[in-house]
């Protein structure tokens, strides 16, 4: 009797000690593609954002609450986002949601954030124009890596510019802002490259010369681009997005161009794509992001060296260990996090509405790359970063911009 | 070939009980609050993805023709769905991918999606066309076997990447997202959810019945006919290719229908639906379901899509397509009829068995019986 006793009563205490844990814990949903062709830049996002949470749980929660991460897999599949969106807030109850890389994927878990009132944080650059109640962007907008990038350009004497990009809706809107922004600087349209569409009543719909995804075959474009270059005062602006860059690229060296001749700027390159690029031939290409690796801060150093500390001892299966590297959109994850625990203690509550007011407010965190404040139009304030491309993979930084105010809504703003 | 009647009068009781269950049951327990919207909402999505297995069923089961394009269907029934409902969003305001391009005012092809018959029509007329040429152009042709599924591929292939292009002005590579009415009714509202849902559990019952009469019939009996050995159909002198087009264009327009009632459900539609690796997945659900039966393909279809929803979260999310990918050799290799042959085969075995037991108690008996005779 009393060994069937011990047993049950053993399984009831731990219940009990569940149930405890579960009213100390707070849900927080993790919603990346862990599988599927986005796999290989998500999966870097749910890492850092595991570490975010013991890193916080460590130093003692958020009201005493410690973080209770739901990980779910969107396997770059978009229904399934919106299948997963639904699972997190209506079964999981999370309190809040991080996740999200393409804007497709955005897009598709959209209403469903709107419907169920929930809150997602949304950390990679991305095109604008959206503005949702119910979403945070700590993603740089448009004016916060494409203009910035363009003013640097210009102040090195740069006076024609080729525009180049995947064909999807960040690249043709960026491009069109830029064109708007290049105009009202004075550049006339002879000098942006890559071609215009103009609809009927000859307004330009479109500009700079797109590519498909997964595109391979970049000989023509990379001998317009030579001849565009010609002059020696011209640089490329690329959106070309993940792996067609690797065509391109070897296009590019082959062409005899180099960075002295005819520098690329690349808005979809961070160090941790560099993992899979030919870097010895990107050397001296300028990036243009919120954040990078070679940043020299203490709060760099001591997020960078926590980070690969807890990969070390990491036991989520799968996980990469080596070759690990930090870039802008893993910062906008932990910068997220941060700057939800702060609304969090900020409004006493974790009530999505509650959290909301406190960061449209505004709180800042200050994180790996400076100092980021929440903006009522939930967007963020941080610094913006130029860098040089070098033989490791890694970013030299050759200029800073001090806290730029995000803008979602750039289209017809520059006059 | 003398049991097929047997099998299918102990089926129908099952079926009309599922019917029951599918229509009535579960739409009741989901207005008590006992399944959540959720459970409901996944269950929308795995009946759809039912009527897409039956319609690639129809063609690769029943008549042979492995068609690994069937997604485009399913696609362009969404996307013509999808017209309609963002043409139903109203507002003076334009979605981003006509704005972004300078549009003010809708493109004229855009204009009669506003009405819902108008979009219902074009989901038979658009798959039923496109299907209609191809299928007539790839039969005429006698364009068999791989052949036909390596062209199917390519035709989804081709249609994806016309949809990524923006200058198609079908939302590009976003496609079609938050939706916000359909007839009138909230599509965040309860109650429409629960109501798009009898709509496909009742399409599928639909379909379901359509094809268990077809493949019934003596036109089922050519199907198989074509599919076992077109050449003596032929010879016998039927016109092959005619039929073979009939149930082409047929299994288009049912993943048309499927797939209209997948996008307001799911609530996006874009062009990587349509990309090849969805039509093989499909596929897949029949292998697993068990090809040429009716059942079989939306047993496959629920339960791999159940099981993708279940393994892809919590601590399986990280090595579930591992799971997904092991159950499909597994069912390979020891379920060469899938799901729906898995008691046929368990009789089999029991039988086989049986039939060893007898053999070794027959010696028994045999060796006993001489030394009772005298």
């Amino acid at each position: 009797m009393i060994t069937r006793f011990f047993p049950s009563a053993l399984a009831a205490i731990s219940l009990i000690g569940t149930s405890v844990k579960a009213a100390e814990t707070v849900k927080v949903g993790v919603l990346h593609s862990l599988s599927g062709t986005m796999a290989i830049s998500e999966t870097s996002l749910r890492d850092v954002l595991l570490f975010t949470f013991d890193e916080i749980n460590a130093a003692g929660g958020v009201m005493g609450k410690k973080i209770e991460p739901v990980v779910v897999d969107g396997a770059s599949n978009w229904p399934l986002f919106a299948e997963k969106a639904k699972q997190l807030l209506d079964q999981d109850k999370v309190s809040v949601t991080f996740g999200c890389w393409t804007s497709v994927s955005r897009k598709s878990v959209l209403p469903v954030f709107e419907e169920k009132k929930g809150l997602l944080f949304y950390p990679v650059q991305y095109e604008g124009e959206e503005m949702s109640h119910n979403i945070f962007y700590t993603a740089e907008a448009v004016n916060q890596q494409a203009t910035p990038a363009v003013d640097y350009l210009l102040a090195e004497g740069k006076k024609k510019f080729y525009l180049l990009g995947s064909d999807y809706v960040y690249p043709q809107t960026t491009n069109l802002v830029l064109l708007e922004y290049l105009l009202s600087k004075g550049v006339p349209l002879e000098n942006i490259g890559g071609g215009f569409t103009k609809d009927s009543s000859g307004k330009i719909i479109s500009a700079g010369k797109y590519t498909p995804f997964g595109h391979t075959d970049y000989q023509q474009i990379v001998s317009e681009i030579k001849q565009f270059c010609a002059s020696g005062d011209a640089c490329i602006v690329s959106t070309l997005n993940g792996d067609t860059n690797v065509p391109f690229f070897k296009e590019y060296a082959a062409a005899g161009l180099t960075a002295e001749t005819a520098p690329v700027v690349s808005f979809s390159i961070s160090e941790d794509e560099f993992r899979g690029l030919p870097a010895k031939q990107l050397v001296g290409q300028l990036g243009c992001w919120t954040y990078f690796q070679s940043i020299k801060s203490p709060a760099n150093a001591k997020f960078i060296k926590n980070f690969q500390a807890w990969l070390g001892k990491s036991t989520v299966p799968g996980i990469v260990k080596e070759g690990r590297v930090t870039c802008s959109p893993m910062v906008l994850s932990y910068d997220g996090v941060y700057l939800w625990k702060a609304a969090v203690e900020k409004a006493k509550s974790f009530e999505v509405e509650k959290v909301l007011a406190a960061l449209e407010e505004g709180v800042s965190f200050d994180g790996p790359g400076g100092m980021v404040t929440t903006q009522k139009n939930h967007h963020l304030t941080k610094n913006v970063f130029i860098g040089e491309s070098k033989a490791d993979g890694q970013f030299k930084i050759l200029k800073e911009f001090k806290n730029v105010i995000g803008e979602p809504f750039l289209k017809g703003t520059f006059k | 070939m003398n049991k097929q009647p047997i099998t299918s009068r102990v089926h129908l009781p099952i079926l009309i009980a599922t019917a029951i269950i599918l229509l009535v049951v579960v739409p009741v327990l989901h207005r008590c609050g006992i399944i959540s919207d959720f459970t409901l909402g996944n269950w929308g999505k795995y009946l759809c993805y039912g009527i897409l297995a039956i319609s690639i069923d129809l063609l690769w089961g029943y008549t042979g023709l492995l068609c690994l394009g069937q997604a485009l269907f399913f696609t362009l029934g969404g996307y013509m769905m999808g017209m309609y409902l963002m043409r139903s969003i109203g507002g003076k305001a334009m979605p981003t991918f006509l704005s972004m391009r300078g549009f003010t005012e809708w493109p004229s092809f855009f204009l009669p999606f506003s009405s819902f018959p108008f979009a219902m029509l074009m989901m038979v007329v658009v798959p039923g066309l496109l299907a209609l040429g191809f299928g007539f152009l790839a039969f005429r042709s006698r364009i068999k076997g791989v052949y036909f599924s390596i062209l199917t591929q390519a035709l989804t292939y081709g249609a994806a990447l016309l949809f990524f292009r923006n200058e198609m002005l079908m939302g590009g590579n976003n496609g079609f997202t938050d939706f916000r009415t359909l007839l009138g009714f909230d599509l965040r509202d309860i109650g429409t959810k629960r109501s798009l849902y009898i709509a496909t559990a009742l399409l599928l019952i639909g379909v379901v019945a359509l094809c268990k009469w077809l493949t019934g019939s003596r036109f089922g009996l050519i199907q198989r006919a074509i599919r076992d050995s077109e050449n003596r159909v032929l010879f016998s002198g039927y016109a092959t290719a005619n039929y073979k087009l009939f149930v082409f264009v047929i299994s288009a327009v049912i993943a048309s229908f499927a797939g209209a009632l997948f996008v307001p459900q799911v609530g996006i539609i874009n062009p990587s639906e349509m990309d090849t690796s969805k039509s093989l997945e499909a596929v897949v659900w029949v292998a697993l379901g068990g090809r040429g039966t009716i059942i079989g393909p939306v047993l496959g279809a629920i339960s791999v899509n159940a099981l993708k929803s279940w393994a892809s979260s919590g601590a399986t999310a990280d090595f579930w397509p591992m799971i997904l990918g092991g159950s499909f050799v597994l069912v390979v290799l020891f379920m060469p009829k899938g799901i729906v042959g898995l008691p046929a085969q368990i009789q089999g075995v029991l039988a086989r068995l049986k039939k060893k037991k007898e053999e070794e108690e027959i010696p028994a008996i045999s060796e006993k019986s001489p030394a009772t005779d005298p």
